[in-house]
């Protein structure tokens, strides 16, 4: 055992990495819960990214043509959900366990023969001097470009739905549909625009995960990651800023396992790699304690149909 | 324009029919996607449905369809319950992996005695421990309302991690010169799940999802226990009415589908599996949502979809051989057949009507 060998700067810096695919995917799933639509799909929307994005990513050379694959990937996807919801009026809990089961095998199967190949490089802000800072360099601004839209989205969705008119019908949407119907919103639009997101973010959460994280495609890349970020989404009582501290909690955890297997710390390697979804029921158990979920849209998972 | 009209009750035909037609259309869609593959889809679709039921090997493939159907009926069966009154607890997968270790955990420890109560107790291991899993997301949810659906499969994860780590560590057979997995079950006779009768493929699992659909059937359309499900699914209010404790009813329902996919896990350890090894877990759990929807949550249609589920994981075998159809094609397929059913159960509850909108609407 060498705790020693965990330096912490790497620790702050990898931990955003880890962050990312979670956070991107969980920003999504809440501006789809915010639009009262319960997607249980995400894990098969990031795996179906994560292999679209590999492909165009690898045939094009190109890691932004990735994560435009990914995302229309991830919103191909979605768009199955919410045709079958919105126009079908299929029960969201099943129709999204479809479209995980659904995903993981058109992931599996588009992925073969592409198991065990690298990702092309992507691209690293690397400012000159600002990069090269002791502390703040590496934690803050020598990462990919995509720890920084996911950022910027996390932001991006914050204003959207506290500041915007859109937002506000979206929320409304959500809380009340018969209400936003009779004040003449397009609560089926709104809500199949908000599914198309979520999917689209899910998608690139998965290009994340095969471009970046891993870089390589290896079947069952996503490991319940997906389930992780529908998880987060509850610990932040639907709400971006929390949103993000869940994100970087739950990456910080996930990469204090990984160092403490690099470590050689006396615990068996598979019970390490427990601790993440251990933590995460833990997280859903106190989040949930007492308050019984009054912070989630009123109309979460239930079905419109304009003419009841 | 065509417009969706709510139907005052649920169709009766339409629920027993929408099944039939979703797997006809899985059956074009898949053909489409077996093309897309380069493979001859009639020829692709008879290896997979036709073949192993009517083909020259039909005697051995029959057998093997109970051996797989087994274990997806005796999880759906289960999971069927959970359903009807709303509950998602969806990691019956973990259930199962943690009923395999229970049951292997009671055969190693005898090992290498020899007692006709050494099976009984891997029985009780089993169903006790899937039970326990299974427990986890529902007292978690009575106590502290956390969602069931998450935690029970965030224990999916758990263990896959904890059945990778008995193959490594404590389980891992001391004559195994190193390699990972424990000693073969299925060849220790007073613990293995052995065929009844030679070559059918009707072992104690089997016998297991046969009791577990009739028992069902008695309880839920003969018994208060299975009156008060539907009506907590249907009708959360009027059930808290009629004195349905949403609380207990989770325990139970959260507690009787994991003890069944615990049997599964445990049937399937001492007998097809033989013994635990890493990648135990294949993911019967999650097909077996499929067979329970498939199923119409009614124990006589779980029994006909998982048969069919089998189906496609014995034609899907065989069509990897013959014609190199890859793997997760199969996965797809099922996936495509669960999208395809929720699809027309539109026609369950409303009625299509081809019209104009309405002018008299517009007030």
């Amino acid at each position: 055992m060498d705790l020693s060998a965990i330096n912490p700067v790497l620790l702050i810096a990898s931990l955003m990495v880890a962050s990312t695919p979670i956070l991107l995917a969980a920003i999504g799933e809440l501006v789809v819960e915010k639009a009262g639509v319960l997607n249980l799909g995400v894990e098969g929307m990031m795996i179906t990214g994560a292999i679209c994005g590999f492909i165009a990513a690898h045939h094009s050379q190109s890691v932004t043509l990735g994560y435009i694959g990914a995302a229309a990937g991830g919103a191909a996807l979605a768009l199955v959900f919410a045709l079958l919801t919105q126009f079908l009026l299929s029960n969201q809990v099943a129709t999204g366990l479809a479209l995980t089961l659904f995903g993981l095998g058109f992931a599996s199967l588009a992925g073969q023969g592409y198991n065990g190949i690298k990702a092309p490089t992507s691209y690293r802000l690397d400012i000159p001097v600002i990069s090269d800072l002791p502390v703040i360099g590496p934690i803050l601004f020598s990462h990919d470009i995509m720890v920084y839209v996911s950022l910027l989205l996390c932001l991006g969705v914050w204003i959207f739905l506290n500041r915007t008119r859109a937002g506000l019908i979206l929320r409304a949407v959500g809380e009340n549909h018969d209400a936003a119907h009779a004040l003449g919103y397009k609560v089926v639009l709104v809500r199949c625009l908000a599914i198309l997101f979520g999917g689209a973010c899910a998608g690139l959460g998965g290009a994340y995960l095969s471009l970046v994280r891993v870089p390589q495609w290896t079947d069952g890349l996503t490991a319940g990651a997906g389930w992780i970020a529908l998880a987060i989404v509850v610990f932040a009582s639907w709400r971006p800023d929390r949103l993000l501290i869940g994100a970087y909690l739950f990456g910080g955890i996930t990469v204090l396992q990984i160092n403490l297997q690099l470590a050689r710390v006396p615990v068996p390697v598979s019970l390490l790699a427990m601790a993440p979804y251990i933590v995460t029921i833990l997280a859903l158990v106190l989040i949930s304690r007492g308050r019984r979920s009054s912070a989630s849209p009123a109309m979460i998972g239930r079905p419109f149909h304009a003419t009841q | 324009m065509i417009r969706l009209e709510k139907r005052p009750t649920h169709s009766h035909v339409w629920t027993w029919a929408t099944p039939l037609i979703a797997v006809l259309a899985t059956m074009i869609a898949g053909g489409l996607m077996f093309m897309l593959l380069g493979k001859d889809p009639f020829a692709t679709l008879r290896t997979i449905f036709w073949d192993p039921l009517f083909g020259q090997h039909a005697s051995y493939y029959r057998g093997q369809l109970l051996i797989k159907a087994g274990p997806l009926i005796l999880i759906a069966v289960g999971l069927s319950f959970g359903f009807r009154a709303g509950i998602w607890n969806i990691g019956a997968e973990g259930q199962y992996i943690v009923g395999a270790i229970c049951g292997a955990a009671v055969a190693l420890a005898f090992y290498p005695a020899a007692g006709w109560y050494i099976f009984p107790l891997m029985v009780i291991a089993g169903a006790l421990g899937g039970m326990a899993w299974g427990l986890i997301p529902g007292i978690l949810r009575v106590r502290y309302g956390a969602s069931e659906t998450l935690v029970s499969l965030m224990l999916v994860y758990v263990a896959e991690r904890l059945v990778a780590q008995m193959a490594l560590g404590a389980m891992r057979n001391p004559e195994g010169m190193g390699m990972p997995g424990s000693r073969v079950i299925s060849r220790y006779p007073a613990a293995a799940n052995t065929e009844i009768f030679a070559g059918t493929g009707m072992h104690w699992g089997v016998v297991a999802a046969l009791i577990a659909v009739i028992v069902a059937y008695v309880a839920l359309s003969r018994h208060m226990f299975g009156f008060n499900i539907r009506l907590a699914g249907q009708s959360p209010r009027a059930a808290a009415f009629s004195g349905v404790q949403p609380g207990k009813l989770i325990l139970i329902c959260t507690g009787l589908s994991g003890a069944l996919a615990g049997l599964a896990g445990m049937f399937e350890v001492a007998g097809p599996a033989g013994r635990i090894s890493i990648d135990f877990g294949v993911g019967y759990g999650f097909t077996a949502i499929i067979v329970a929807f498939l199923g119409r949550l009614h124990p006589v249609g779980i029994l006909l979809a998982g048969l069919l589920l089998a189906l496609t994981y014995i034609g899907g075998e065989s069509a990897q051989t013959a014609i190199g159809l890859p793997a997760a094609a199969i996965q797809m397929f099922q996936g495509m057949l669960l999208f395809f059913l929720l699809a027309f159960d539109v026609l369950t509850n409303y009625r299509l009507r081809l019209a104009r909108p309405k002018a008299k609407e517009v007030a």
